[in-house]
């Protein structure tokens, strides 16, 4: 099946994401924006050097990132850091998402992933970001990667299950539809670009085929699967031209926390000083944001 | 609900004169009987500015101001007019902001298009043929330029066609009589503003407005070395028949009816694009655009319906908001020819427009398609040049190839496939001078465009367009 | 007293799709002696719709294979030299003419190259520009025979078919022979004997020739004429020249002239 989808083009893929990009919003609209790209953020660490700590300080960012600020959608850490995540995030409605199934590399054997994203939900994560196989797929063992995905959603009991693609290292746009449609097939309620812990992360170009794929499902389903960019998108601007990939592709339905999310640190920050420029007509400074 | 608002290119850029005479000898100067028009912008019929109508006497003294100016300006080392390109090209391109405005004003055209499209596109046509200048002697045509060349430009990229006509004309040593199409002026005015900032010797270019009658004087002046068009095929005809006997030199640019074939192993998401730039782009104002759908059966549902949805998302409107895909048709002449097509087209297929509101006042015409089409329908046949996508259906390679040849036009064409050895073995079976493999509306100076059949003849861009401006 | 044998002479007919027919009209004229067919508008049509048939698998042929085949019809002309001497056509035009014959043959795998190529756009795309036949040529050909090889070999070694309105008959009929007897696909060259000014006016107004060669035509207004019937489907218009020197090197033009540039354009990336 996967290899009788549509072949993709890279050069026009990218001329339509690039073209995009040329959509100029300004005003309310970006105002409306940039709300909702904050309400969008996956707020991330995965750093060997998290501690509790320094989660529980981002999960405070998370909850209410500046005054009047309307809280992002989740908080994304390692396994290790979801107690303490959990217990930062109670009773706020940000959704605690931990990264699981031997992150990032997913090389490890099945019981092991499955363990940790077992390990992961009963310490409190309701989403889940799983990385596929990507030595498997590579291979061809589109079974394996089927199975793996199924066998995890399964671990995951009512935690959203994302399904990281890495698709900085599948190689072409071919792999990713491909991808895109097995993790679908396979159960995953998102379809995520990356684990930014490779060189390439998300790109303009590979959600689009990825909205592209998840837009194709709905009409043959009737099943929306989310889609997550992660990795790369630090600006206002950026996180814009994807809001506008994912209103002109998938389509406005796709524009809700629900269904589409960023994965990222720092764009926060660059989002709430945009959003002080709209609201006091000057630009503000890192020093009127806070870190973390 | 994403609603983008208002983006607004400004339009202070631009400083429009009331009124403008005609660009003889390196000076503006009223015309001889005095003759004015109008011209408007066309999404809002607000008048721009008045223009001169330039009458025998006036196409007279321009071909005189030429013929004196060319002595001077072949003679000039390669090197030398290759500079005046090179200044020109960074002229344009440090005006481009301003230019583009100016283009979208008096064309319609939306400013995303005039400002990432036909800007670059000018720029780079003086730059690619500024560095021939010096080398004519490399390309195979010879070094002897042909005199005093009479260029008459449409409306649809004025500009840009100026740039096709007038960057290989002057590299090659001969000197120039310009005439734009009638309903878009001005930016063949603010050209020759450029080619004065440049200090480009009085006569090199001359710019003569007005309508058809100026055309034909200056096509017929017994003192013109060459006649360059680009336009319809009647008038190409026309143009043809009057030059018989005389010895000129000719190119001519016309019309088409292109087929853009999609194959059922077609890379469906960038064939729509492809469809949709093919059709849409410029309001469908486009010799070469792909107006003929030929879809093979086995994909007609996927792709027809992959096609309605993204031309729902087609944008059409004010064309200096930065997010309009579709602005204004150019005329309220256009706009009745693509009407009474389309009315034509009624009557014989199914017609789909998405839904979109049309501003009330100026020149619209929403995108549309027509289904259930064939090779006998008038809408698959004529050109509409419009925004208005008949569609047909094929089975085999073999059957799209014929349906795609039978025409009497033979410009370019579209071959969307993932097969290899299918896109090499179907372009080289299609009539046509530019076939876009996976792509579609594709331009670069480097790249030689025209046609086969009634489509005219003569290659402009690449060291092809060289040819039709040496001895 | 040895009996003196009668000779069998030729009867000179037309040459269309391969075939030597006779004017569809009956009608003939007479030159040096000799009854030649005299063209009709409907031996031209018909020799137009031989040229069409033939012309897809011609231009189809490999270059090396129409090389080839051009090549074979010069041996042919080189064993016919004395026929074309006892026609009065001087010794060193028939050298000249099968040399100018060779010489085209070697276009055929070698004009693309020098004609075409690659175009360095400002993007991802393989681009490139490659000739193509126009398709169906009509020939008005001087009254040389130089002068006719040299309109015919290179209206035909890019893959054209053509009908040719003879200059002079005998050495064109002769010609058509030669042809006949080489490896060359029947349509690709139709020859026309009879009147530039009855049959022309056919080719230059019918819907289906794509390009005219005017070269040998005399009358100033007869070229004017068949010029601006020419407009009528945008034809190509090769105009006769001030005197050809048919010995000086023809260069490329006469290919060119009849050639379509055709540029492809696909992306690159994976």
């Amino acid at each position: 099946m996967l290899h009788g989808l549509p072949g993709v083009d890279r050069v026009g893929a990218e001329q339509r994401a690039a073209m995009l990009g040329t959509r100029s919003i300004k005003t309310t609209a970006k105002a409306e924006a940039i709300d909702l790209a904050i309400r969008m953020v996956d707020l991330t660490t995965l750093e060997g050097a998290d501690t509790p700590g320094k989660v529980r300080a981002l999960c405070a960012k998370a909850r209410r990132p500046e005054a009047d600020c309307p809280p992002v959608a989740a908080v994304c850490v390692y396994p290790a850091m979801v107690p303490a995540a959990a217990e930062a995030l109670r009773g706020s409605g940000v959704h605690l998402a931990s990264v699981a199934t031997a992150f990032p590399s997913g090389q490890a054997p099945l019981e092991v992933k499955l363990a940790d994203t077992r390990a992961a939900v009963a310490a409190g994560a309701d989403e889940i970001d799983m990385v596929i196989s990507r030595g498997a797929f590579l291979a061809g063992r589109y079974d394996l990667v089927h199975d793996e995905i199924v066998a995890v959603k399964e671990a995951c009991g009512d935690a959203h299950l994302k399904v990281i693609l890495e698709t900085g290292e599948l190689g072409d746009y071919d792999n990713v539809r491909r991808a895109s449609w097995l993790a679908m097939d396979a159960g995953a309620d998102f379809i995520k670009t990356s684990t930014g812990k490779v060189p390439s992360a998300a790109t303009p170009p590979v959600t689009l085929i990825m909205l592209e794929a998840v837009r194709d499902w709905f009409a043959q389903t009737g099943r929306r699967i989310g889609v997550k960019p992660a990795g790369g998108i630090r600006t206002s601007k950026d996180a814009i031209k994807y809001l506008v990939m994912v209103n002109e592709t998938a389509g406005p339905e796709w524009l809700t926390p629900d269904l589409f999310r960023f994965g990222a640190s720092t764009l926060l920050n660059d989002l709430l000083m945009q959003r002080a420029k709209l609201r006091t007509g000057h630009y503000s400074g890192p020093d009127y944001v806070t870190l973390d | 609900m994403f609603e983008y608002a208002p983006a607004p290119e400004s339009r202070s850029i631009v400083d429009l004169a009331p009124s403008y005479g005609l660009f003889i000898d390196g000076e503006f100067a009223a015309p001889a009987d005095g003759g004015v028009f109008k011209t408007v912008n066309p999404a809002t019929e607000e008048v721009l500015s008045e223009v001169s109508v330039a009458g025998p006497a006036d196409v007279d003294r321009a071909v005189a101001a030429a013929r004196r100016a060319f002595a001077g300006w072949s003679a000039l080392p390669g090197a030398a007019r290759a500079k005046y390109l090179y200044r020109i090209a960074r002229i344009v391109q440090e005006r481009s902001r301003e230019l583009a405005v100016l283009e979208s004003l008096d064309n319609g055209k939306p400013i995303r298009e005039a400002r990432d499209v036909d800007l670059p596109l000018v720029a780079a046509h003086f730059f690619y043929y500024a560095g021939w200048a010096d080398k004519l002697a490399y390309a195979g045509y010879g070094t002897t330029p042909l005199g005093v060349v009479g260029q008459v430009i449409p409306w649809n990229f004025p500009l840009l066609m100026l740039a096709w006509k007038i960057a290989p004309a002057l590299a090659t040593g001969n000197t120039v009589v310009l005439k734009p199409a009638e309903t878009t002026p001005l930016s063949a005015l603010f050209f020759a503003d450029v080619c004065r900032q440049a200090e480009l010797p009085p006569g090199v270019v001359n710019i003569v407005t007005g309508a058809g009658d100026t055309g034909r004087t200056l096509v017929e002046h017994p003192d013109v070395n060459k006649v360059a068009f680009t336009g319809s095929t009647e008038v190409g005809r026309q143009i043809a028949r009057s030059v018989a006997g005389t010895g000129k030199r000719v190119t001519l640019e016309l019309g088409g009816k292109a087929a853009n074939i999609v194959f059922d192993d077609a890379p469906i998401d960038q064939a729509v694009e492809g469809i949709v730039n093919g059709i849409f782009f410029n309001q469908g104002h486009v010799c070469c655009a792909g107006s003929r759908l030929l879809v093979q059966e086995n994909v007609y549902d996927e792709v027809l319906d992959s096609l309605k949805r993204r031309m729902a998302q087609l944008r059409v409107g004010d064309p200096l908001d930065k997010n309009t895909d579709i602005g204004a048709i150019n005329s309220s002449v256009q706009l009745e020819r693509v009407r009474a097509l389309a009315a034509v087209g009624e009557q014989e297929g199914e017609r789909w427009s998405p839904p979109c509101e049309l501003p009330g006042q100026g020149f619209w015409f929403a995108p549309t398609i027509f289904t259930g089409v064939s090779q006998t329908h008038r809408i698959a046949r004529e050109e509409v040049f419009g925004p208005v996508l008949a569609v047909l259906t094929f089975r085999t390679p073999a059957e799209a190839v014929e349906k795609a040849n039978n025409t009497p036009y033979g410009l370019s064409a579209g071959i969307w496939s993932e097969k290899g050895s299918r896109i090499l073995a179907v372009a080289d079976k299609l009539r046509a001078g530019v076939v876009w493999a996976n792509t579609f509306n594709r331009f670069d100076p480097a790249s030689p465009f025209g046609g086969y059949k009634e489509s005219g003849y003569g290659r402009e861009g690449g060291r092809h367009g060289l040819e039709a401006y040496l001895a | 007293m040895p009996e003196q044998r009668l000779a069998v002479r030729k009867t000179y007919k037309l040459y269309i799709g391969g075939k030597f027919p006779r004017s569809e009209s009956g009608r003939t004229y007479l030159v040096d002696g000799s009854n030649v067919a005299l063209a009709s508008r409907k031996d031209a049509r018909d020799a137009v719709l031989a040229a069409r048939k033939a012309q897809p698998g011609w231009a189809g042929a490999t270059a090396y294979n129409r090389g080839q085949v051009l090549y074979r019809a010069a041996e042919m002309l080189e064993g016919r030299r004395a026929e074309f001497a006892a026609l009065g056509v001087p010794e060193a035009d028939v050298d000249a003419a099968t040399d100018r014959w060779v010489w085209y043959a070697g276009w055929a795998d070698k004009l693309a190259q020098v004609h075409g190529g690659a175009n360095p756009v400002a993007g991802p795309y393989f681009n490139l520009s490659a000739p193509e036949p126009t398709g169906v040529v009509g020939v008005v050909a001087p009254a040389s025979f130089l002068g006719l090889v040299s309109v015919v070999a290179p209206a035909i070694v890019t893959g054209n078919a053509v009908v040719v309105v003879a200059g002079d008959p005998l050495p064109a009929v002769t010609l058509a022979e030669v042809l006949a007897t080489s490896d060359l696909p029947g349509g690709v060259v139709n020859i026309l004997t009879g009147s530039p000014a009855e049959i022309a006016p056919w080719l230059a107004s019918h819907d289906d020739v794509n390009a005219l060669d005017l070269t040998g035509v005399a009358d100033g207004e007869l070229a004017v004429a068949l010029e601006q019937a020419a407009a009528g489907t945008l034809k190509r218009v090769l105009r006769p020249g001030p005197g050809a020197d048919w010995a000086a090197d023809p260069g490329l033009g006469r290919m060119t002239a009849f050639l379509e540039t055709k540029t492809v354009w696909h992306p690159k990336g994976f």
